[in-house]
């Protein structure tokens, strides 16, 4: 096809297993970019879309085969050159920018190095005009200080600078066309906002092609123009952007676009029932099991992906006439929904004065008197009322980890106390007496990492019977595991599975199961969602709410993702390098005076809106440690009012709310609500450069003198 | 509307199989693996069974039939001494087969175990005790088991104990290093937070993933320790005369390899099978539990 860049026709991937059975990971996708087109690619994990993004650059996974179809780049199929024909293709013409920086950059060698040797392979500049040209691309990336960035160690760069340098090596010899598979995952809100911006800013200026491969429907609304929806090896809905986000037609798109958490909408959103299939396995429609409007003839033959006529919108469905008659964002209105739970009036919880420090002076350290370092978490009061969802919310360093895992008893506090009913919890768990342990029990991130792969469900759930209730017997375990299996909404089958052999979201149900095996008062939640694909994540936070119901179970819920908290919080408590800035309930804290830091946060996060801008505040720039006095915040904050800042510690302020809404901060609440008050999260609010970092924690190694540590912000 | 409360149904059947099952499963389908496997296997039926059915008296001496060729009456022919050579091969693994079995049992457990305890304490003792080993590891292996052997005496008994403490030393390091990569994982970190027993820990949820690692470990080094017995009776300090075994076969007919050379093949054939086989099962089982089950097997 003419005037198309990229000309995917009926693509076909799949690979044979080792006995010899054919697995599908693509079926039949066609898909066309134009030049300068910004196309995102979405689906959840397995869906094939790092396969097709791959496919792309003629890359295809060892053991992986084309089995029919094709992929014509600038009127040259992929798959039939040669390796010398593709190099230079690859770099020149289209270049990746993959999910994880630090891993792309080599460690030994100085960024600056890497990025010239891009420039020398791909764009036929050598010797001084290279290291021109690096610099160049360096500030075009918007890296503060090219010239000292250039010569730092990829491990010496935060991960948003790391995937900054990542770009330039992509942008070296201006390819026609860029391949992004999730390069934001993993960073923290703020900085994927500005890595973004940074991306829709070089695209529109170069005129560059971009395919963006996500899992994240809000960072797809923000980068892309069209959006293509994966499901099971296929693409189901190809639409602009604005007609996809707004009006979606494949059912799929709708239950997708319905399990996200809003920061504007209270509640938790709906959730898809089932799982996908592998691809190719189901003889009609692949969604059709999971399909509130499938029929007989979805069961039993493939729909084709078809335009909606007179539009450029294509959809794999027979139904989609049903589907858009419905208004979707009235639907959206209704999806969301709360499951109430009464709290307690007495603490379950209390927190006081606690500070948390990594350092361990030693023996050199105490003969020289070395001053300690600032600890890494410092002076944190909060009470959880029982009953209640406590959630601590910052973004990584923030200490939010580090607290609960003092909770647990697996890292000692520096002093403090942490009060459960009558006994300190700042005690070591191997020195708590059994009843305690039992009734604070922990649920991790990552339940591939958090469920031993060499137990089977039924063992993992009787370690905390036997270790709790040893006057069990083997036959009332039993029960209690089906029963639990049961309050997780599990069959009692799963009893004999391996965690290899259950899908992330019944994997972390057993997680859950396993600490309510222990009938605790207390669960500490960390990051439970976000592992998880939005779909499955809607679901586990529904049974997190009727667990709670149940039995009154006190949460204390770990989580970045600022929405997720909006789901599921009473109140919220927002730190930021081991300190607090704001503690209030959900309403008070999405809702203005905010602390700048709470502020920031908010103007960060991605909705699934093309027409919605983020709004930068601060800059991304890391910070290693806390600062030695003064505010937390002092380095990043938008509105720092000077050496205050830097040298007392703000005080609390409470707002007229009766729940003790509280803000640390030196500017009154009264100014606080004046500067936020009237913006919404629609308007960016400009800044003078000076204002917004004026001083930047660095890296303090030997190669940085301090008159260089000062990056600008952008 | 919402459905706060659905039934996770199964949508695709999954085999249900124990890890063990499924490193079975793998195995099975390698050729090297099985060929491993049978040669030891045979090996284990002949020494079991050989003193039933060998067709001579592996101690008979006969000075007529001195270094006789084989034959239809003598397999692999006769030796110095007018022994056939053929029975003797077929029993001179018996010893050997039963100490150094017993000794990599003995050697797998308790190196095995400490090594799992050090990696999970981590902290002083861990230390000190390595260094300990690293000491015992830097002496030589032989000097040491003839040291040991030599002060204690050649009892069966005696030899495989001091087998079993020797390789254990290697065992510890093995466990020691495997243990480190799951201390600080999640499913560890979630057993010390519910308050579990270090015992607990150790048992449940360390041994299960360091199991296949000392178990690959432990075939490996039981064909070193094959090698090292049959170097210590070739020496004389292994299986006591006239017992038939390998080392000592070797030992005692070297002399006469030009005139009967099968009086040496016999005993090393017997010897170098049962390694290969080892070595092959090793290698196949390495690979088997290499697939990461835990993130399930390719359909």
């Amino acid at each position: 096809m003419s005037g198309c860049l990229v000309d995917i026709d009926n693509l076909t991937i799949g690979y044979y297993t080792q006995r010899g059975k054919l697995v599908y990971v693509l079926q039949g996708v066609s898909l066309q970019i134009k030049a300068g087109d910004t196309l995102g690619l979405v689906g959840e994990s397995g869906c094939g879309k790092s396969t097709l993004g791959q496919a792309m650059m003629g890359y295809l996974r060892s053991g992986s085969q084309v089995l029919g179809g094709s992929v014509i780049f600038a009127d040259q199929d992929m798959f039939s050159l040669n390796g010398r024909q593709l190099e230079s293709i690859r770099g020149r013409q289209i270049a990746l920018i993959p999910q994880n920086a630090g891993d792309a950059l080599t460690p030994t060698l100085r960024v600056g190095n890497q990025i010239i040797e891009a420039i020398e392979l791909n764009a036929d500049i050598s010797g001084v005009a290279a290291k021109e040209r690096m610099i160049e691309l360096l500030g075009q990336v918007r890296l503060p200080h090219p010239d000292v960035m250039a010569g730092r160690y990829p491990h010496e760069l935060s991960g948003g600078q790391q995937q900054r340098v990542v770009v330039a090596m992509a942008l070296a010899a201006e390819p026609d066309m860029l391949v992004l598979d999730e390069p934001t995952t993993g960073l923290d809100v703020t900085t994927q906002a500005h890595i973004l911006n940074l991306l829709r800013d070089i695209v529109s200026e170069m005129g560059t092609a971009m395919m963006y491969i996500s899992h994240d429907l809000g960072v797809i609304a923000r980068v892309s123009d069209r959006v293509a929806l994966m499901y099971a090896g296929e693409i189901v809905e190809d639409a602009d952007a604005a007609e996809m986000f707004a009006s979606p037609a494949h059912p799929y798109a709708r239950g997708l676009l319905e399990s996200i958490p809003r920061l504007a909408l209270a509640g938790i959103p709906n959730s898809m029932p089932g799982q996908p299939p592998i691809p190719g396995t189901l003889p009609g429609c692949s969604f059709a099991p999971r399909c509130p409007f499938a029929t007989d003839i979805c069961t039993t033959d493939p729909p084709a992906l078809e335009a909606i006529p007179g539009t450029p919108h294509l959809v794999r469905c027979y139904h989609w006439e049903d589907v858009i008659a419905t208004d979707f964002s009235q639907e959206l209105q209704q999806v969301f929904h709360t499951i109430s739970h009464t709290t307690g009036d007495e603490p379950a919880i209390e927190i006081s004065e606690v500070d948390i420090s990594y350092h361990r002076p030693g023996l050199s350290d105490r003969l020289r008197g070395t001053p300690e370092p600032p600890a890494t978490v410092s002076d944190v009061t909060l009470s959880v009322q029982c009953g209640e969802t406590l959630a601590m919310v910052g973004e990584s360093g923030s200490g939010k980890t580090t607290i609960v895992r003092t909770i647990a008893g697996l890292l000692p506090a520096k002093s403090g106390r942490i009060q459960f009913d009558d006994f300190d919890l700042t005690v070591d768990v191997d020195h708590r007496p059994m009843e305690i342990c039992r009734n604070v029990q922990l649920i991790f991130q990552n339940p591939d990492a958090s469920l031993n792969p060499r137990q089977n469900v039924a063992e993992i759930l009787d370690q905390p019977l036997k270790l709790y209730f040893p006057e069990m017997t083997r036959d009332e375990r039993r029960a209690r595991q089906i029963e639990l299996l049961e309050r997780v909404r599990l069959d009692e089958r799963y009893r004999l599975r391996y965690p290899g052999q259950m899908s992330g979201g019944e994997k972390q149900r057993v997680a859950i199961a396993r600490a309510f095996a222990a009938d605790p008062e207390v669960v500490l939640c960390d990051e439970v969602t976000s592992a998880l694909d939005v779909s499955v994540q809607a679901a586990v936070l529904d049974l997190l709410a009727d667990l709670q119901k149940e039995r009154n179970t006190t949460y204390i819920f770990i989580a970045h993702d600022l929405a997720v908290v909006r789901a599921i919080a009473d109140r919220v408590a927002v730190l930021y390098q081991g300190r607090l800035c704001e503690v209030g309930t959900v309403d008070e804290i999405y809702s203005p005076p905010y602390h700048p830091y709470t502020e920031t946060l908010l103007g960060a996060v991605l909705i699934p809106d093309p027409d919605y801008e983020p709004k930068l505040l601060a800059s991304d720039t890391p910070e290693l440690a806390p600062p030695a006095s003064g505010c937390a915040f002092q380095r990043r904050c938008p509105y720092c009012i000077g050496d205050i800042c830097e040298q007392k510690t703000p005080p609390w302020q409470y707002t007229e709310g009766e729940a003790g809404h509280k803000i640390r901060c030196h500017i009154p609440i009264e100014e606080l609500a004046l500067l936020t008050k009237g913006q919404n999260h629609n308007q960016v609010v400009d800044l003078p450069a000076e204002d917004i970092s004026p001083k930047l924690f660095m890296h303090s190694g030997s190669d940085m003198d301090a008159s260089t540590s000062e990056p600008k912000a952008f | 509307m919402a459905v706060a409360t659905q039934t996770v149904e199964e949508t695709t059947p999954v085999k249900r199989r124990s890890p063990l099952a499924e490193t079975w499963e793998n195995l099975r389908r390698s050729w090297a693996g099985m060929l491993g496997l049978t040669l030891i296997v045979l090996h284990i039926l002949i020494a079991a069974t050989s003193p039933y059915w060998v067709p001579k008296d592996p101690l008979e001496m006969n000075a007529e039939i001195r270094t006789l060729p084989p034959s239809a009456e003598h397999l692999f022919g006769t030796d110095k001494l007018g022994r056939d050579v053929f029975s003797r091969s077929m029993l001179g693994g018996r010893v050997t087969l039963v100490v150094t079995l017993i000794a990599i049992a003995i050697a797998t457990v308790w190196g095995g175990l400490l090594g799992i305890v050090l990696g999970l304490l981590n902290g002083r003792t861990d230390e000190l005790i390595m260094r300990v080993v690293d000491a015992l590891l830097s002496i030589p292996w032989l000097l040491l088991l003839l040291l040991i052997i030599s002060v204690m005496g050649t009892k069966m008994w005696v030899q495989t104990l001091t087998f079993g403490f020797t390789y254990g030393i290697l065992a510890i390091r093995v466990a020691r290093a495997a243990t480190l990569d799951f201390v600080t994982s999640e499913f560890v970190l979630a057993a010390r937070a519910r308050g579990e027993r270090k015992r607990t820990i150790v048992l449940k949820e360390l041994l299960p993933n360091v199991r296949d690692v000392l178990l690959v470990d432990g075939s490996m080094n039981w064909s070193w320790m094959l090698l090292a017995f049959t170097s210590l009776s070739f020496l004389g300090f292994g299986v006591t005369p006239p017992t038939p075994d390998w080392g000592f076969m070797v030992a005692k007919n070297r002399d006469i390899l030009a005139i009967q050379p099968w009086a040496v093949f016999g005993p090393v054939i017997m010897l170098s099978t049962l390694i290969i086989g080892i070595n092959l099962f090793a290698d196949a089982f390495a690979k088997a539990i290499g697939l990461d089950r835990s993130q399930g097997a390719p359909v």
